[in-house]
């Protein structure tokens, strides 16, 4: 997993609510192979027409846009399907962080497991940011995680809350899954425990 | 005496490995089941040279890109769907798991597998890499969806690492009227909390309206807490759930289903327990439901009218239900009731099991498919499908003029090539409306197998208890 580093980019507003995972990347493209990239497919049905034409008002299509790293979005964003492709789209895209009132659960743990920031605001702060990246297209978000702050176009400071363990994982690009391995001896005397308790299973 | 706790708490409380003081728990996973989605999550164990810490405890069937017009990849000239399928068999048989492949009448949508088998039980914690997992929580069991490097980490360590989600009871009082079942009540539960009404919660479906449903209904119940944003959805394990679960092939027998009943007694929430947030709904007012918008939240008694966004003072939502509107190629103020559809899907791991098939049959017996409108039939999994063949349900839909078709999870969401045509309009019974769900352009009307049914025959929605009488 990459390590998280401070973010000055251009951020996109997607001022909808409940963007799921279907629109993120529809389910058609999920069985590529993970080697293939799945940027291209980002909001492919949203981006492009019946014709494979580019959408000119679909905001990733426009041109300020270009390069951005930080997407805002409303509430509950990436709900629905489970599929972790959504946060391999985004990456692959060049996103690495979304700031948003909510999110999906799903989508949140699987973001930071691949070293995506999911930032939760209040839906105050976040429709300032809108307005603003809405009247100033291509304007830049600072994204801080060692300082657990989110720097808006107007210089306004925006602190998060994110849960330690969480953070220092990102910050160190640490691997979840190799850290659990170190508790096999815990998970083994569960197992045995169990055994004894409801042999059932 | 102890604290009161929850259903969630004393299952949550029972698998915690350890504990960080940063509310961080390493959770165990009784039960994992995989499907042909797991592909990527084999690739990250090989990518570390990892084994399946547990196979015996993992179990899986292929179900979304699978074929229903036969038992054969045969016909599959996409080489990625092929190998979607395939490498399902192929990494279980590698690491020792059980797979009920496309060759056995077992294989069918993991969600009606799991409880048909008996390998959802009560008290259980039960994973798996997909969001529609929260279904299995109606044996009383805590079961929730994990993305694929959940799915990597939970074969190799049998654990997951969770915060604990807040608890959120939904009481359903009242009896349910005539023709209403379980889709109707979660459809107005989502109506009312919203799409994101439940996020960071784990649910409990409570009340006398929830306690009479059939497990076919709890499990539908259950299956579309996810569209309420739920991180889980359960129900108390009582009588109804033991007299399911007793004699599947994977629950347990003997002096163990004795030992094992004992327990699950204990699991209902204790009388004082207390739940971060409460809900409430009466069962007598909820009437059939049909989904109008891109949401599950836009639902609407068929007896209503598709709403306008002119009464909507929230700029953003107005837009957001002008979108969905256009979309869906709706007036506002058009009456539900008479909307034509085009297609009809019956299937899913929401509504595929016998008894939505039984109130699917009732309505379609002795009635023809409308000409304007091609409908189809898709048990959740061979055994289903043998059942209901076996009590004639088969022949009730083909005379109507339903195709007939093999499981799987098909129209649902299409990765088997079973699609709906842009601009086309279908009702169905499965648990998401988003846009491009079941087809690029596609329409989908969210509503419960005898509604479905009652589409069919009629050529548009109609309120199925007008077809019930008499
Ligand atoms: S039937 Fe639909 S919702 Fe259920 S598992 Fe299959 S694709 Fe997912």
């Amino acid at each position: 997993m990459e390590a998280f580093a401070r973010l000055d980019a251009i951020a996109v507003p997607m001022s909808v609510p409940n963007v799921d995972t279907d629109q993120i990347i529809p389910a058609r493209f999920l069985r590529k192979p993970r080697k293939d990239g799945f940027g291209q497919y980002l909001f492919n049905d949203l981006r492009f027409d019946d014709a494979g034409k580019e959408h000119p008002h679909f905001v990733l299509n426009e041109h300020a846009y270009r390069g951005a790293r930080v997407i805002v979005a409303d509430k509950n964003f990436g709900c629905g399907s489970s599929r972790e492709h959504a946060v391999y789209a985004l990456w692959d895209w060049g996103f690495r962080a979304a700031i948003a009132p909510s999110f999906g659960d799903i989508f949140y743990g699987n973001s930071l497991k691949n070293g995506f920031l999911p930032i939760v605001l209040s839906a105050e702060e976040v429709a300032s940011l809108l307005t603003q990246l809405r009247a100033r297209p291509g304007a830049h978000i600072v994204v801080d995680l060692a300082r657990q702050e989110v720097i808006g176009p107007d210089g306004k400071p925006h602190p998060f809350e994110i849960d330690a363990f969480r953070r220092d994982c990102l910050l160190q690009g640490v691997d979840e899954l190799d850290f659990t391995l170190g508790f096999r001896a815990e998970i083994e005397g569960f197992e045995k425990r169990q055994a004894e308790e409801v042999g059932w299973i | 005496m102890a604290a009161p706790r929850t259903l969630f708490e004393k299952i949550w409380d029972r698998h915690v490995v350890h504990q960080r003081e940063d509310g961080h728990t390493l959770l165990y996973v009784d039960r994992h089941l995989i499907h042909d989605g797991s592909r990527r999550a084999f690739e990250v164990l090989g990518e570390r040279g990892l084994r399946v810490r547990r196979p015996d405890r993992t179990f899986g069937t292929p179900d979304h890109y699978v074929p229903t017009t036969s038992r054969s990849m045969d016909g599959v000239d996409d080489p990625d769907r092929r190998l979607m399928v395939e490498s399902v068999t192929k990494n279980a048989r590698e690491h020792g798991v059980t797979v009920f492949g496309l060759d056995d009448p077992r294989q069918g949508i993991i969600h009606v597998v799991g409880p048909e088998q008996g390998l959802t039980l009560p008290g259980m914690t039960l994973v798996c890499g997909d969001s529609h997992t929260s279904t299995h929580g109606a044996l009383g069991a805590l079961a929730f969806g994990i993305g694929a490097s959940e799915v990597a980490h939970v074969l190799a360590t049998q654990t997951l690492w969770q915060r604990r989600p807040k608890t959120m009871r939904i009481s359903v009082e009242g009896r349910l009227g005539p023709g209403i079942g379980g889709k109707d009540v979660i459809l107005a539960i989502i109506a009312k909390i919203g799409a994101a009404g439940a996020v960071g919660h784990a649910i409990e479906y409570a009340g006398s309206a929830i306690r009479t449903l059939s497990m076919e209904g709890r499990l539908t119940v259950c299956n579309m807490s996810i569209e309420a944003g739920g991180r889980a959805g359960m129900i108390a394990p009582d009588e109804t759930t033991f007299a399911y679960v007793e004699g599947r092939p994977f629950a347990p027998k003997g002096a163990a289903w004795e030992k094992a009943l004992a327990f699950w007694r204990t699991l209902p929430s204790d009388p004082e327990a207390r739940f971060d947030r409460e809900v409430a709904l009466d069962g007598a007012e909820i009437a059939p439901m049909v989904t109008w918008g891109t949401s599950p939240e836009n639902a609407a008694p068929i007896t209503g009218r598709v709403p306008d966004p002119a009464g909507i003072d929230d700029a953003e939502r107005r837009t957001a239900m002008l979108k969905a509107l256009d979309y869906m190629g709706l007036e506002p103020g058009t009456a539900i009731s008479g909307i034509p559809v085009q297609r009809v899907f019956i299937g899913s791991c929401t509504n595929s099991r016998i008894e939505d098939l039984r109130l699917a049959a009732r309505v379609a017996k002795g009635r023809k498919v409308a000409a304007s409108v091609h409908a189809m039939v898709v048990p959740g999994s061979g055994l289903i499908k043998r059942e209901a063949e076996s009590e004639g349900l088969d022949r009730i839909f083909k005379d109507a003029g339903f195709e007939w078709r093999e499981a799987g999870c098909s129209m649902c969401v299409g990765m088997n090539g079973d699609l709906v045509a842009a601009g086309d309009r279908c009702a169905s019974t499965s648990n998401r409306n988003f846009q491009g769900r079941q087809g690029k352009g596609a329409r989908t009307h969210l509503v419960s197998p005898a509604m479905a049914a009652a589409a069919a025959v009629t050529g548009h929605f109609t309120d199925v208890r007008s077809l019930l009488q008499g």
